[in-house]
């Protein structure tokens, strides 16, 4: 396969506190080829969102992208770019849209206007070429009567248009890759499903690339044709969507998937997994997850696992790859749980 | 999500209290009166009417508000002094924002240390106090030209608005749009232009009404210690300067520049207090909750039955 638009190896941000030094993203390596959807899956708190950030380098003070974290896009190191050059990459070649479109906006600018900044920004565009490449966009995006809405402000749109905006100004440049953090989380659920039907089509057209994170796996079912888990700032399984539903080897993502209400069978409880996400400040020794495993034996504590190959196409962050015996049959490999009947 | 616009500022001056319309009013009556005062008078405000037998006069039809010792018109110097300490407080206050707002902005958007440094100097400044700088510096600058006063006042002025810009640029950088504005590749100076500056001028505006208030009066005590607006140019401090010596005799002469003083600096802050509190609802009970907060329960006036089931 042809080099990966993107890769990251070793990737780690730690934000030093009063508190302690917080580990954010410990370790995540993930690569993202071209075209291609990729879903980064985690709970609140387990770095998705630091990670997102931190490959554009717009981790602000008191934390820092570690020495040694390394982070390639189209052939470059952006860890060694200057400022400058890593601005020219922002908004331009990778371009990212963020969960709450209310507040993603400028309250004092209309959003043509806020649209065409991006190409002043990039490529000097004049005023009225700016604008105009602003309702073409807001067009692209499935927006009513785009030069219209183009002088609307903000609040004066919904959820859902709003959302399109922060679309339509993350692809004026035609990025390479879209970075979409939780892109449809505050939005309703019929809306959300013409979001990602938006960014499918525009990908279609535009064959960008697209790292989702979210922590909702219907969304990433519909969307990513791959998966990578995040846990404990690094990830713990990774596969072909497909096969992640289908063979989930990791306990954590079994515990996750377990966790998905569904329709269809028996009136069962919901399953959660127990207890939280340790503080990023003191992860355990060894697992990460081995408080909150089931299966978990002497050897999680004293060994942090590796990136197993635990299939085809599939690795798992679990000693379980090299001892199978030892998993206690509690979460099922296919998910059987489901709310009502 | 919320379908109710944000207060404009339009908005709020339509939708401000009574106190702070009819202070509008005044406002309005004082810059009128400022702008046609050669309209509004048949004298000069330097013009001595008749040294013997002019001077002194207490308020008639022909002199409304009397006249001074130098025989001269009151109510006209009242008009043509407006020009003057008008002109002075509201350019003075428009120097001290501008520089409080380009200080604050950069301070608390930049952050660390940066943000540090300037804080400190920023304290350091705010400990001598204002009216024994401007003495300091007047006391040797004499007679100091009206430009100069001007930039005098505003650059002690601008220390609050530093610190309240600062404050409000550090929540926003943290927010979302900021964020969203750096991931679109935006440069440090294009973001505080952008998207700092134009979000902190309400708290701006709020200061600023309330600071020509102040400035006024800093001004008018600066005229009446001999240091501000040189004879004899009138200013509503200059002219209490002139007339308290005889205040006995020409009450008029003191009253009525006084009540201009007072009624504009009035004006001034009930102004300042309306527009803030409508630019802020947090701050009042009994205000329309933020946008995002869920809507209160339906108030019902019928008795209530309990709910079965």
């Amino acid at each position: 396969m042809a080099e990966p638009l993107l890769t990251i190896e070793n990737l780690r941000t730690y934000f030093r506190t009063p508190a302690g030094v917080a580990r954010a993203v410990d370790g995540l390596s993930l690569s993202v080829h071209a075209g291609q959807t990729v879903g980064l899956v985690g709970e609140s708190g387990c770095g998705k969102s630091v990670s997102a950030l931190a490959i554009l380098r717009l981790i602000a003070p008191p934390g820092r992208i570690e020495p040694g974290s390394s982070i390639r896009f189209e052939g470059r190191d952006l860890m060694a770019l200057a400022e400058r050059d890593m601005r020219r990459i922002r908004g331009n070649r990778i371009a990212m849209i963020f969960q709450e479109p209310m507040t993603a906006l400028n309250p004092v600018f209309t959003v043509g206007d806020q649209v065409a900044e991006v190409a002043r920004i990039h490529d000097g565009a004049s005023r009225a070429d700016a604008w105009r490449r602003a309702v073409e966009m807001l067009d692209r995006v499935g927006m009513p009567a785009p030069d219209e809405r183009a002088r609307e402000y903000p609040h004066q749109m919904s959820g859902g248009m709003r959302q399109r905006v922060m679309i339509a100004m993350a692809l004026v440049m035609k990025p390479a890759l879209l970075i979409a953090d939780e892109p449809t989380t505050a939005l309703d659920v019929t809306i959300q499903a013409q979001i990602l039907e938006l960014l499918a089509d525009l990908q279609r057209e535009s064959g960008m690339s697209i790292l989702l994170i979210t922590h909702d796996f219907g969304v990433v079912a519909e969307t990513a044709s791959r998966v990578a888990v995040m846990y404990g700032g690094e990830v713990v399984e990774e596969a072909p969507v497909k096969e992640l539903f289908a063979h989930a080897h990791h306990p954590y993502t079994r515990g996750l998937l377990a966790a998905v209400p569904r329709l269809g069978a028996g009136r069962a409880r919901l399953r959660t997994i127990p207890g939280s996400v340790p503080a990023p400040t003191a992860w355990p020794a060894g697992c990460r997850f081995r408080d909150r495993c089931a299966s978990a034996w002497d050897r999680c504590e004293r060994e942090h696992p590796a990136f197993y190959q635990a299939g085809t196409d599939h690795h798992s962050r679990c000693h379980l790859v090299e001892e199978p015996d030892r998993r206690v049959g509690d979460e099922a490999a296919a998910p059987t749980v489901d709310v009502h009947a | 999500m919320s379908t109710e616009r944000p207060r404009g500022l339009a908005g709020s001056l339509g939708a401000l209290p009574q106190g702070a319309r009819v202070a509008l009013i005044v406002l309005a009556v004082l810059a009128l009166g400022a702008l046609l005062a050669p309209l509004l008078t048949p004298y000069e405000p330097y013009q001595q009417l008749g040294i013997v037998h002019l001077k002194s006069l207490p308020p008639s039809w022909t002199h409304p508000f009397g006249t001074d010792r130098y025989s001269r018109d009151v109510y006209t110097r009242i008009l043509f002094a407006a020009r003057v300490s008008l002109s002075i407080a509201t350019l003075a206050v428009l120097v001290s924002s501008t520089i409080g707002l380009a200080y604050g902005a950069v301070s608390g958007f930049v952050g660390g240390w940066v943000d540090a440094v300037m804080m400190r100097l920023l304290d350091a400044l705010l400990s001598v106090p204002r009216v024994l700088m401007l003495i300091a510096v007047l006391a040797l600058w004499s007679p100091v030209p009206v430009w100069a006063l001007v930039l005098l006042i505003g650059l002690t002025g601008w220390f609050e608005v530093a610190r309240i810009v600062r404050g409000q640029a550090l929540g926003l950088r943290e927010r979302e749009f900021v964020v969203a504005a750096r991931a679109l590749g935006a440069r440090r100076t294009r973001i505080i232009w952008r998207h700092v500056i134009p979000n902190v001028l309400s708290p701006v505006l709020v200061a600023g009404a309330l600071a020509i208030g102040g400035v006024v009066i800093l001004e008018a005590g600066l005229s009446y210690l001999g240091i501000g607006v040189q004879e004899p140019m009138a200013s509503w401090g200059t002219m209490f300067h002139d007339a308290t010596t005889q205040f006995v005799g020409t009450w008029w002469a003191v009253i009525f520049p006084g009540a201009a003083i007072v009624a504009t600096v009035l004006a001034f802050n009930t102004v300042g207090d309306a527009l803030r509190d409508r630019l802020d609802p947090h701050q009042l009970p009994g205000r329309p909750a933020p946008a995002d907060a869920p809507p209160a329960p339906p108030v019902s006036i019928l008795p209530q039955e309990p709910v079965h089931g």
